[in-house]
């Protein structure tokens, strides 16, 4: 049996900085995963890293991650994607370290 | 140690303007990053989890003030104000932007710095002894080898392509400090009956998700035929070597498949073949190598003030006593630095740490400076007159801490703080381990006792030849932690034994706890390590102390 579709949204790295951003409903990127579009259809989701994917001047490695619905935006369903929207544990380094500003995208 | 000379400027120059070339092209949009990704990663260029990643080679672990001056430049100007020094003696910056590489790069080759083929499947940065040229025990300084190695490697055209990278050490010493046996290959300078110099070769050692332990497939190798006999066993192996199963693709499983003997004769041959293409001029090379790695200028001086010291200050003489070792000249110590402060990342300095290591190599350490693969520092040269000094100044810098060997001493991969193929954290769990065995003031009385951690089956943290290996899992979404017991690094090399179930992130400190408190009452006394005691009673009587309520559930 196929395994249901799992909510998801789409991350990559930033080109030039590296750093770890999500794709918006509004086409944009966003380095907060809050903001994510977070997707509940599996071939909307597939179209939408297509096109993500694309944009080969902007990001870097776009892929799928899971993620669920919170009220405060997509929150990440594994410790992989935890880490990467908040940073290393050892330093105060990485998204943890930006305030988080409004606007905050590419 | 190796100047450059007009070529090896002139090539640099022309690589790191090849990669400005390409890194604008990729800005602009003209590559694809599948088109790119190959071109980066030949210029050591990685993207991480949170950012990209320049890993750039330390040759051998050797480097000067100036070099270690511009690496403190690259962690301040375009890093965040630190470096990490990794298990294959090399340096990581974990935050570079993409846009300022190419300056990056620039600035490591006005000191002779670079970071080609520190990634890809190539050969890769050549490794050694990092007490070379200082250590009481070798035969002779193994880094002139190390760099004819690095020098032939080098964009060598046959092994650019390889099925998988190819790493390579050299060591000289009756003590192995350089995990030979856990490299593709390794060069072993022995010496014969007839008192003659050589090299053993050993093959097919490696760690990752297949540990093995490297065989010897050529007790003597004369001096004049290293450079062929080392070429026909990449390319004996780059030929049968598997392209199929990137898992299977390493010598040791070609070395494994085929069988050690299989493996000589197919050497054997191709080297006869293509030995006389060696005509002569490598040994020409060696021997202007092998000048530039000349002794320093050994002094000598009264060192009535060290003794004085030593006795009268307990501090120093617990630094003394466990970061210095015995030099081969009169007078001279090796000390070893550790960047291992207790709670503070395995391999991490900062900018002005580093700094302060090369103020001090300059003024007391005939300006060398050496990487280990236990990620420290050492200062291979130091007068004892000068060691009050040098223990002053790295109080000041906060590097003074009394701990190699110790179990705080940990090596610690990236994990998954940094690293784009972690399964788990390491780095925090070092930081646990080490802030609690300081707390519980024991480390001293425990005595040598090697952690080895690494945050995925790729063993880059050694987790295999640890006296205690760990090993960060994924089980099922959550960081899970596996325990090997009895690895060992050295010419005793071993594998770990896997001590039984894993132990969850919020478990694994209180488990080692348990059973470095077990050897504790295990051990015969002081004198008996961990490693020994573990040698004599075997897995059972550790795993009592790890799994108590298993043994609870049994009783
Ligand atoms: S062992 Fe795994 S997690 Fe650690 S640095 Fe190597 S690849 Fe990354």
């Amino acid at each position: 049996m196929p395994r249901a579709f799992t909510p998801k949204v789409v991350t990559a790295n930033a080109l030039i900085e590296g750093d770890v951003i999500y794709l918006t409903s509004q086409d944009s990127w966003t380095r907060e995963m809050c903001d994510a579009e977070l997707m509940t259809d599996e071939a909307h989701a597939q179209l939408r890293l297509l096109e993500a994917s694309q944009q080969v001047d902007v990001v870097v490695g776009a892929y799928l991650a899971d993620a669920t619905a919170s009220d405060k935006g997509p929150q990440p369903t594994h410790f992989r994607e935890e880490f990467r929207r908040t940073g290393p544990s050892n330093y105060f380094h990485g998204k943890q370290a930006v305030a988080s500003q409004d606007g905050s995208t590419l | 140690m190796y100047q450059y000379n007009d070529f090896d400027t002139a090539f640099l120059a022309q690589r790191n303007k090849q990669f400005r070339a390409q890194v604008e092209r990729r800005i602009a949009g003209n590559l694809t990053e599948d088109e790119f990704k190959p071109l980066r990663l030949m210029n050591g260029l990685y993207l991480q989890l949170h950012a990209y990643m320049l890993r750039v080679a330390i040759p051998y672990g050797t480097l000067n003030s100036a070099q270690m001056d511009t690496l403190a430049l690259l962690a301040e100007k375009w890093d965040k104000g630190y470096g990490h020094f990794t298990t294959r003696q090399n340096i990581q910056y974990n935050w570079p932007k993409l846009s300022d590489v190419p300056d990056m790069l620039d600035a490591l080759a006005k000191v002779g710095m670079h970071a080609i083929q520190t990634s890809g499947n190539t050969i890769r940065n050549v490794t050694a002894d990092h007490f070379a040229g200082a250590a009481a025990d070798e035969l002779e300084d193994p880094r002139p080898v190390a760099e004819l190695i690095r020098q032939w490697s080098t964009d060598h055209p046959e092994f650019q392509f390889m099925g998988r990278k190819f790493k390579i050490a050299v060591g000289a010493a009756q003590k192995d400090r350089a995990v030979l046996k856990a490299h593709d290959l390794a060069v072993r300078i022995v010496q014969n009956d007839a008192g003659e110099i050589g090299y053993e070769i050993l093959v097919g050692g490696g760690l990752g998700r297949t540990p093995m332990i490297g065989k010897v497939i050529n007790e003597f190798v004369a001096r004049e035929d290293l450079l062929a006999y080392i070429e026909a066993v990449v390319s004996v192996w780059n030929q049968i070597g598997r392209r199929d199963n990137k898992y299977k693709a390493r010598i040791k499983i070609t070395v494994h498949e085929h069988g050690l003997d299989d493996i000589r004769a197919r050497v054997a041959e191709r080297f006869a073949q293509i030995r006389p293409t060696f005509t002569g001029a490598d040994q020409k090379l060696f021997a202007d190598i092998k000048a530039h790695f000349a002794a320093p200028d050994f002094r000598k001086a009264p060192t009535v003030e060290f003794e004085t010291a030593y006795n009268a200050n307990p501090l120093f003489r617990s630094w003394v006593d466990t970061n210095l070792s015995g030099h081969r000249a009169e007078g001279y110590a090796i000390v070893t630095v550790s960047i291992k402060k207790h709670g503070e990342t395995p391999g991490d300095a900062t900018a002005e740490q580093m700094r302060t290591l090369a103020e001090l190599a300059r003024k007391y350490g005939h300006d060398e400076l050496r990487i280990s693969h236990e990620q420290n520092v050492i200062l291979p040269h130091v007068h004892k007159s000068d060691l009050t000094a040098v223990y002053t100044a790295l109080r000041e810098a906060e590097l003074h801490t009394a701990n190699i060997g110790l179990v705080s001493d940990i090596i610690a991969c990236p994990g998954m703080d940094y690293c784009a193929l972690a399964t788990a954290r390491s780095i925090p769990v070092a930081q646990q381990i080490a802030t609690r065995f300081d707390e519980l003031k024991l480390e001293h009385d425990i005595g040598h006792l090697q952690i080895k951690i690494s945050g995925c089956i790729n063993a880059c943290g050694h987790h295999h030849v640890g006296h205690i290996g760990i090993l960060g899992l994924d089980r099922a979404g959550v960081e899970n932690y596996q325990i090997t017991l009895g690895g060992d690094a050295t010419e005793t090399a071993a594998i770990g034994e896997r001590a039984g179930p894993g132990f969850a992130y919020d478990e694994i400190v209180p488990a080692i706890e348990r059973l470095v408190n077990g050897y504790l009452e295990l051990r015969e006394g002081p004198q008996e390590t961990f490693l020994e005691s573990y040698r004599r009673l075997g897995l059972a009587p550790f795993k009592a102390y790890l799994y108590p309520e298993a043994q609870a559930n049994a009783a």
